[in-house]
């Protein structure tokens, strides 16, 4: 089944229906359904392999994204934060690619490579002109819908594909069609490559709740546009929470009554922002979204009855769960296992695997998946007794000293809870003792004095076994964190090593 | 018929897509579902429960599993049993 049908349906149900606003321009469903036949027939007509997006998130990337799909040609929107070699080397891999966006880096990068690239608008117009065969069918949709590109933190960037299969099984299983309100609005900021950008997009189109675009994010735009377009939803990343509290604090002032309902995910959120969060904002729904590319996005949940009962208990064990992730989704299967792959019991950290309709685990190279179809996420973490997923990081950034894994989480998380800690991270630093041992980078809060590096030490020996006391403890200004508000820790580590 | 099929009513205006199959006839208002092409015919006034938009019809042993993507007067049925409709699960809007 194809993802297009779900734009079908939303047009078909209520044609004149607002579904997008960008830029102030309002697009009904019937428009948006119109213009990805357009581009339909342009991409079949270009020959290309791919349909790349090399741009900000606009009415553009929606069209590319329904009209590849209804051409059966996959869409692969790219990083345009990346270096010129990285994005060339992209480039030259979906070649030969109709390219929405920036024209003019293309041209720098790729020259002659068979592409062709049209600017944003000229996208959108030669989609709304373009002669659609009526007759011509649809593709199928038994193959590729979506290929992204990983960061490549560890080694070449892996091409993850998504088959429409695996993200109509994760829309039609925990979105119910047609279910918002024509009063609702969800505002949208996070990069058109991300995999919560487009699902964002999908789930949003089949629910029939209007999609606002924010292409660039500043906390200032973002409240501005919440009051004007009366924005009931919005998906952020805990970064973007931050920023949005701050610039409330400094004075900037926005009528956000209309919104019932924030989302976030796409990295950690610290455990002193959400309860600020849920104090700030007592009417609003907050739901803490746990997924990966590889899986089609969301596969736990944390939902807004048990933040709010996490936040005014005072049972450790309720309240500890607002740094949990949830509970999985009924529709798939989620297991913690060992080292030598045996599943383990509650409470005992391991690797997540995951295994469901919506888990495509494949990558264009190679499948990921094991002989039972179970998918290795490389996140480390582990289940509590009443089934909430607790993270501790990735697999790879587990600290080894002596044979004794540590994960960086329980370190960082205790060490949070001192007043005068601000951000921390530990990373493995080497040592001629024990292979690794724990490091720590500090960053100190604002109106505080720096604590003793032995004080912080004292801390973690009181309360973790003594394995877990850093060797090396400095402090910074701040940490390095990606755009997506993900923590750099490959980064810390030269800072530690520096 | 393999997922993803559309398949549409002779005697309504019902469009289905199938998401699962395993065997047997389905029918809808008591007239097989095909490609649409054919004769027209006449409602079973028994089987015109309707469709509605959006909507998962399901069998009893979870063998089937229809989504209506057109609605219309007939009622979905696999070997003249009716489809139920799939119970939705709520979950919070997550992305």
């Amino acid at each position: 089944m194809n993802i297009a049908l779900f734009l079908e349906m939303a047009a078909q149900a209520d044609p004149d229906r607002i579904g997008l606003v960008c830029d102030g321009k309002h697009w009904s469903y019937g428009e948006l359904d119109a213009a990805a036949r357009g581009a339909c027939a342009l991409i079949r007509a270009s020959g290309a392999s791919h349909v790349a997006l090399l741009d900000e998130s606009s009415e553009a990337a929606v069209i590319a994204l329904f009209g590849a799909a209804l051409a059966g040609v996959p869409y692969c929107p790219l990083n345009y934060r990346l270096a010129d070699a990285d994005l060339a080397a992209l480039l030259g891999r979906v070649a030969p690619a109709l390219i929405v966006g920036d024209a003019r880096r293309v041209q720098q990068l790729s020259g002659d490579a068979g592409h062709i690239v049209y600017p944003r608008s000229e996208f959108t117009l030669a989609a709304l002109e373009a002669v659609v065969d009526e007759q011509a069918e649809c593709d199928p949709g038994e193959g590729v819908c979506i290929q992204l590109f990983t960061s490549g933190t560890t080694a070449a960037p892996k091409a993850a594909i998504l088959a429409h299969s695996n993200l109509v099984s994760y829309i039609l299983g925990t979105v119910e069609f047609g279910s918002a309100e024509e009063s609702e609005a969800t505002l949208v900021s996070v990069p058109p490559y991300h995999i919560a950008g487009i699902a964002a997009l999908v789930s949003s189109i089949y629910a029939q709740r209007k999609v606002v675009l924010l292409p660039a994010f500043a906390p200032e735009d973002w409240l501005k546009l919440v009051e004007a377009e009366k924005v009931t939803n919005a998906f952020v990343v805990p970064t973007m929470l931050g920023r949005i509290i701050q610039a409330l604090d400094k004075g900037v002032r926005a009528d956000i009554g209309s919104l019932k309902a924030i989302a976030y995910g796409g990295g950690k959120m610290p455990l002193e922002l959400i309860h600020r969060a849920l104090d700030l904002f007592p009417e609003t729904a907050f739901t803490n979204a746990y997924g990966l590319t590889e899986t089609s996005s969301t596969i736990a949940l944390l939902g807004p009855e048990e933040h709010r009962a996490a936040h005014r208990s005072a049972d450790p064990k309720v309240r500890a769960r607002l740094a949990s992730v949830g509970i999985p989704l009924p529709t798939i299967e989620l297991e913690i296992r060992g080292e030598d792959g045996e599943v383990l019991p509650a409470g005992q950290p391991g690797e997540i695997y995951v295994r469901g309709d919506q888990v495509s685990g494949r990558y264009k190279e190679k499948s990921a998946l094991d002989a039972e179809g179970w998918f290795p996420t490389r996140d480390a973490g582990y289940l509590d007794e009443d089934g909430y997923l607790f993270l501790a990081g990735r697999a790879d950034d587990v600290i080894v000293r002596g044979g004794e894994n540590i994960s960086p989480g329980e370190i960082e998380d205790l060490l949070l809870t001192h007043p005068a800690i601000a951000d921390i991270a530990a990373v493995a630093v080497p040592s001629l003792e024990w292979g690794e041992a724990v490091g720590v980078a500090v960053v100190v809060r604002g109106g505080f004095a720096q604590p003793d590096a032995d004080e912080i030490r004292s801390m973690v020996r009181a309360r973790l076994r003594s394995s877990r006391v850093p060797e090396v403890v400095r402090f910074f200004p701040s940490l390095p964190y990606n755009e997506m508000g993900k923590l750099l820790r490959r980064e810390v580590k030269k800072l530690l090593a520096a | 018929m393999k997922p993803g099929s559309r398949l549409k009513s002779t005697v309504c205006d019902s469009e289905v897509v199938v998401i699962r199959y395993g065997s047997g006839v389905l029918t809808c208002g008591g007239a097989p579902l095909g490609d649409g092409a054919g004769e027209r015919g006449e409602i079973d006034p028994a089987q015109a429960g309707g469709t509605v938009m959006g909507k998962r019809y399901v069998d009893a042993a979870g063998t089937v599993e229809l989504l209506c993507v057109k609605p219309g007067k007939g009622t979905l049925a696999l070997d003249g049993a009716a489809l139920q409709l799939k119970e939705a699960k709520p979950l919070p809007a997550s992305d």
